[in-house]
């Protein structure tokens, strides 16, 4: 079966103080190292990992937002280049973290959500306007939402709003951004399960971007674990979270606290996730590896299958 | 046994604009709770539930034109009623905060070891010489690698976690019976909370100081708090020993809170929801602030705000419909 998006070897560098006035010598920061990972058509994929681990990245290339330095992106099989970006463009449409900096102030909720039908210019303003009110039922704001403006709404509220703007073009796949991260507690579940029904009722594929691993188990099909721009640990949602292989998932998932569970005290890894800019050699997780050895600070490992439907990047995994 | 603190009738409001002169909003409508001497006390709730602006009323930090009133009974005296003088003193010295980005809390033309060491002279008596040694110790006290020559550091020198544990170094300097943190963790990621939860509850074991936890978070409260309150729209809903509240939550609004987190050993198709948005600290004058949100709410709890019963020992309540 032909995956829906495949990234192969992605990589994306960021030029640091290049030049500039007091001529800093130039360094390279990889916010994604040779980075290969496939969605499927209307799974739900999710990419964990701390702040810098590159996520936010990887789903900016995805969305089209931002250009790989190397590898290449294929949707549905074709590669994609200026030309065939433009067809899938429609197919991929992005949710953000903030929804009160991702909707334009100015802007009625009425044509916020169809403002990609009206660029794509195919869509009659009678053929928008009966969108628009389909999709506001859709994602369970009220009828007279149409008409009013982003800062009348509760942060739940606009983030359906930004929901409903990315489903206007129909897509194949949605990259949500940490959507419940700006939520009170009680509006995260609303807004979890309207992204369920959503799927269910349109089959869409989610790139789910998130910290919370809780968040992560409730909803998805797959996991990929990102630790400083690279893949350490991809796997189906019951063998990660039955047996992660890697030792940096492990710990990801000893640190998450849990009611009813005493967090069992010093098994939390130390240090924190160096720079970027100066990634350590070898694999990037030994120098908080508790199981790393004279191999991990020299070869760096590659991402091997463990199992079925599990693949880690350690060179002494289980 | 008196607690270290007890807070009784706290309120804190601000004067509505543009309504008539008198005319004021409570953002924290009256609440009591207690801290014990060397006990942590979880205090839960989402945006806009007063939790902070009781920690600030704690320190004497409500901003103008707010106002707090009630009485804070701490180690035997009421701190809403001392001279400004005194407060001085108690903020940094007996009470201290830990706030939830360190970055706006520091001082970022200071290195932090010089702001560590100011405390000591102030609040300690200290010259600037022996602070600034005890600050290298308390540093490292704090789980800071190579102590010394981060003294020396600016604060935009230094990661998140490290700027949070420098953060807690200062509030330790002084010596506090009470340590109020405000979100400590939120902005960390997760391995780096574990951290640093850990190393308050190895600082208290210690030190023996109690702590208000503030989080909107009820996994990480779980972690660390012996009491939890949960509060909603200024009031206090619910609070009980910990166990007992996660074992038996009573109120609508907690067992809500409780059962839309996703769990790890049942994967639920649907996450139970609490309906509705937040409620502000107007919402549902004169009545429960969430009948709203509440399935159980008939007029009776739109008619007259509950009040605060105790079902069991330690367990209070305020809800009708909550059975004894």
């Amino acid at each position: 079966m032909t995956p829906l998006v495949e990234l192969q070897d992605i990589s994306v560098r960021f030029e640091i103080g290049a030049g500039g006035l007091f001529g800093r010598a130039r360094r390279t920061l990889a916010a994604a190292e040779r980075v290969c990972l496939a969605v499927g058509e209307g799974e739900t994929l999710a990419l964990v990992g701390e702040s810098g681990s590159g996520k936010s990245t990887l789903g900016n290339v995805v969305a089209g937002l931002q250009a790989p330095s190397a590898g290449s992106l294929r949707f549905r099989g074709r590669l994609l280049d200026a030309a065939t970006w433009r067809e899938a463009r429609r197919a991929i449409q992005i949710v953000f973290q903030d929804p009160f900096g991702a909707l334009d102030p100015r802007m009625p909720v009425s044509e916020i959500i169809v403002e990609p039908l009206r660029i794509q210019g195919s869509f009659s303003a009678a053929e928008r306007a009966a969108r628009a009110a389909a999709l506001v039922e859709q994602v369970g704001l009220p009828k007279d939402a149409l008409n009013r403006y982003p800062h009348e709404f509760s942060g739940g509220q606009r983030q359906r709003i930004a929901i409903a703007r990315a489903l206007s073009p129909r897509p194949a796949l949605i990259v949500a951004d940490e959507p419940l991260s700006a939520l009170d507690v009680s509006i995260q579940s609303q807004v979890l399960n309207l992204m369920k029904e959503l799927q269910e009722r349109n089959g869409l594929a989610y790139l789910f971007i998130s910290h919370d691993l809780a968040v992560v188990h409730h909803l998805v099909d797959r996991v990929a674990v990102l630790y400083l721009g690279r893949l350490v640990e991809v796997a189906t949602r019951e063998a990660l979270f039955a047996h992660p292989q890697h030792p940096y998932t492990r710990a990801l998932l000893d640190s998450v606290p849990r009611i009813g569970r005493r967090r069992p005290r010093g098994r939390t890894i130390g240090g924190e996730m160096p720079s970027p800019l100066a990634p350590p050699p070898g694999c990037v997780f030994h120098p908080r590896c508790p199981k790393a050895q004279a191999r991990c600070r020299a070869e760096v490992p590659a991402l091997d299958e463990t199992g079925p439907g599990q693949r880690a990047a350690c060179h002494f995994p289980g | 046994m008196t607690p270290l603190l007890e807070v009784a009738d706290l309120r804190v409001c601000f004067p509505v604009r543009g309504a008539a002169r008198g005319q004021a909003r409570d953002v924290v409508a009256g609440i009591g709770y207690a801290i014990g001497e060397g006990r942590t006390l979880g205090v839960v709730g989402e945006s806009g539930c007063g939790k902070s602006m009781t920690a600030l009323a704690l320190m004497g930090l409500v901003p103008p034109p707010g106002r707090s009133t009630g009485t804070l009974n701490f180690a035997g005296h009421d701190l809403n009623a001392q001279s400004p003088e005194a407060w001085r003193r108690t903020r940094g010295g007996q009470i201290a905060m830990i706030f939830q980005e360190p970055m706006t809390a520091l001082n970022p033309v200071m290195p932090v070891g010089h702001q560590i060491a100011e405390v000591m002279v102030l609040h300690r008596g200290m010259s600037w010489p022996e602070g600034e040694q005890h600050a290298v110790g308390m540093l490292e006290a704090v789980g800071i690698n190579s102590p010394a020559e981060r003294a020396r550091a600016y604060p935009h020198q230094l990661s998140g976690g490290m700027r949070q544990r420098a953060m807690i170094a200062m509030a330790l300097a002084g010596e506090p019976r009470l340590l109020i943190a405000d979100e400590p963790t939120t902005a960390l990621d997760v391995t780096i909370q574990a951290q640093i939860v850990d190393l308050m509850r190895e600082l208290q074991e210690r030190i023996g100081m109690a702590i208000q936890f503030i989080s909107h978070n009820l996994a990480v409260v779980s972690e660390i708090a012996h009491d939890i309150i949960v509060m909603y729209a200024g009031r206090i809903v619910e609070a009980a020993p910990a166990e007992q509240l996660f074992a038996d939550p009573r109120h609508p609004y907690t067992r809500g809170l409780i059962a839309t987190l996703p769990d790890f050993e049942h994967r639920l198709a649907r996450l139970p929801v609490i309906p509705g948005v937040v409620a502000s600290a107007e919402a549902g004058a004169g009545g429960c602030r969430f009948a709203d949100r509440c399935a159980l709410a008939d007029a009776g709890c739109r008619a007259a705000e509950p009040p605060a019963r105790e079902l069991q020992p330690g367990h209070c309540v305020a809800c009708f419909k909550a059975a004894p």
